[in-house]
């Protein structure tokens, strides 16, 4: 879990020495642990607590608290439907996205010479701009007038009355394209990091291109590929912005239960129960995946 | 799977491979990754492409978004033309700055305290940074909604509430960033200057600050990015300020102005022109010390 490498022993030598470091350290790390204290962690245990109030209350009259977990089991099988379709899409997002961006990170590692910082920057340009006005142009894109529709209409994939904005399809799509950089750039440190020799040994071995990538260049890569799925998958399923703009209500995710709850409904207890479970569906997610992959270094 | 690759190579050492198929396999390998990798870049700037098209564009009707009508420099010259997009841009600047640099500052002083100190509570620290970046933004966002409503926060919602989030979900990046680099820094040349009778105070501002440097920035870069393009929890925190993202958001649902996509490509242009910049320089300098 801890995202730390085993920290290198203090250098200081004398006893007073290193006390005085330690007071430093702390006076270093006090302003900024504060800051998550009080701005993140009290306010999430602020919503365990609302998560439980008397649903009968309302924004207006003030809520009271009841330790009412029933709020829980109502907010799962009211939108459980909307959970497995947040994590199936978010899922499917982070394989497509790893599959797409793992040959581009090769490329800028392996074979880009000396335009690799030129082509680094050519992956993190398109995200320059506004994250909405990207995913308003692919509104555009996929619209049922625009050329991917027509195109796939005319090869016959699509039905002549088959759509792709307003679909899963879309929705995804825009999901893979909106967290592409967090996949890249995770993945191309790892691979840059890779020794050469390493698979030029295995290519001396006689083991073919492909089963020297899979047996050294892959795995070597590795925690690349859960740092970078990892920070595709977490923001994606908490997304809803995506599903607000490509698809309809039918391919809403989570998060715009989450949100509608929090910001039209002010139905603060279902909204909090959301958020809690989301917020501890992914930790758990996440805890398990890095002790399965086997890596402490997180990002 | 050491095991697997000792018999492998038993195996493949008994029967070797025709040499001439090797290279070419290699070859084809070699480009398909190149090609593919290209394609994926193109299809990176498809977007971008749009959004330049449509900077172009003069709509006929009010919304019209979706397709290209008529070609007009005019948009160009008329950002602030429609209202509220200048005052929503000025916001975001002012907010991304503020939160760039407190988190810069709070985070990288974090950086150093984990790296360069030992003290008790470091496992709990490290869990409290990681926490964050794994909360889904609409969770981070509804929380300090509720905790803000709560404390009677709910009339002065804006600048300040912005700020508070931004450094807030920007802090963890930051550490994150900046100690990579710290960890990746050879610790002799702090000795070597302790060595040469620099106190510590020198020892840090001659050596240490300079050698963090690029993390540091780094990490700035990050945050302004996170910051300025942040919608999710932006919309919880903002109450009635509009930043650009908000602005845009709001505009999707009533008429849709073709500046919006002037100001996204000008944003490209910049940030890309401001990027090779430093590369260039970055490279000139790197050829001095040579």
């Amino acid at each position: 879990m801890s995202a730390a490498p085993p920290s290198p022993a203090p250098r200081a030598a004398v006893d007073g020495e290193t006390s005085r470091r330690r007071g430093l350290g702390w006076l270093l790390l006090v302003p900024g642990m504060l800051w998550l204290a009080v701005f993140f962690l009290f306010p999430t245990i602020q919503l365990f607590f609302t998560s439980l109030y008397d649903p009968s209350g309302s924004y207006e009259q003030g809520y009271t608290m009841t330790w009412h977990v029933m709020n829980y089991v109502d907010a799962v099988t009211d939108t459980w439907n909307l959970f497995v379709r947040s994590f199936a899409y978010a899922g499917i997002a982070t394989v497509v996205c790893l599959a797409l961006s793992y040959p581009l990170a090769y490329a800028i590692a392996f074979k880009a010479g000396r335009w690799k910082n030129f082509l680094l920057v050519l992956v993190i340009a398109p995200f320059f701009t506004s994250f909405l006005l990207r995913t308003l142009a692919w509104r555009t894109i996929l619209s049922d007038q625009g050329p991917v529709t027509s195109f796939l209409q005319t090869i016959a994939v699509l039905p002549d009355d088959g759509r792709l904005l307003a679909t899963p399809v879309a929705v995804i799509a825009g999901l893979v394209y909106n967290f592409m950089p967090f996949m890249t750039l995770p993945l191309y440190a790892s691979l840059d990091k890779v020794d050469h020799r390493l698979i030029e040994a295995a290519g001396d071995l006689y083991s073919s291109p492909i089963a020297g990538f899979r047996r050294v260049t892959f795995p070597l890569s590795l925690p690349g590929v859960v740092s970078g799925t990892l920070l595709t998958f977490i923001p994606a399923c908490g997304d809803y912005i995506n599903a607000e703009l490509l698809g309809t209500p039918k391919q809403y995710m989570v998060g715009n239960r989450i949100q509608s709850a929090f910001l039209t409904e002010h139905n603060y207890p279902l909204a909090a129960s959301l958020s809690l479970i989301l917020m501890a569906v992914v930790v758990v997610m996440v805890v398990l995946y890095i002790r399965r992959a086997g890596t402490e270094d997180l990002v | 799977m050491t095991g697997s690759l000792a018999s492998r190579e038993r195996a493949t050492a008994a029967v070797p491979p025709p040499p001439a198929r090797r290279p070419a396999g290699r070859w084809l390998a070699d480009h398909l990754v190149l090609l593919l990798g290209i394609l994926v870049l193109v299809y990176m700037f498809v977007p971008i492409g749009y959004i330049f098209a449509l900077s172009f564009n003069q709509p006929s009707g009010r919304g019209a978004t979706a397709e290209f009508e008529s070609f007009t420099w005019s948009n160009w010259g008329s950002v602030c033309e429609p209202e509220g997009l200048c005052e929503s841009l000025k916001l975001s600047f002012a907010v991304s700055l503020t939160a760039t640099v407190l988190a810069t500052l709070l985070g990288t002083l974090m950086a150093f305290a984990l790296v360069r100190h030992s003290f008790r509570g470091r496992s709990a620290s490290n869990l409290l940074i990681f926490l964050p970046m794994a909360t889904p933004e609409v969770v981070m966002g509804s929380s300090l909604l509720a905790m803000f409503v709560s404390l009677g926060f709910d009339g002065v919602l804006g600048f300040v509430t912005i700020v508070i989030a931004h450094v807030m979900f920007c802090l963890s990046f930051v550490v994150v960033t900046v100690k990579a680099r710290l960890v990746g820094m050879d610790a002799r040349l702090e000795q070597a200057a302790m060595d040469l009778y620099a106190n510590e105070w020198q020892t840090f501002r001659l050596v240490t600050l300079p050698l963090a440097m690029p993390g540091i920035v780094a990490a700035a870069l990050l945050s302004f990015t996170l910051s300025f393009d942040d919608f999710i929890v932006t919309n919880f925190t903002a109450g009635q300020s509009v930043t650009f993202p908000l602005y845009v958001y709001g505009a999707k649902l009533k008429d849709f102005p073709p500046q919006l996509f002037v100001v996204g490509s000008a944003m490209f242009l910049v940030s890309f022109a401001v990027v090779i910049a430093a590369e260039l320089w970055r490279r000139r300098r790197s050829t001095w010390s040579r």
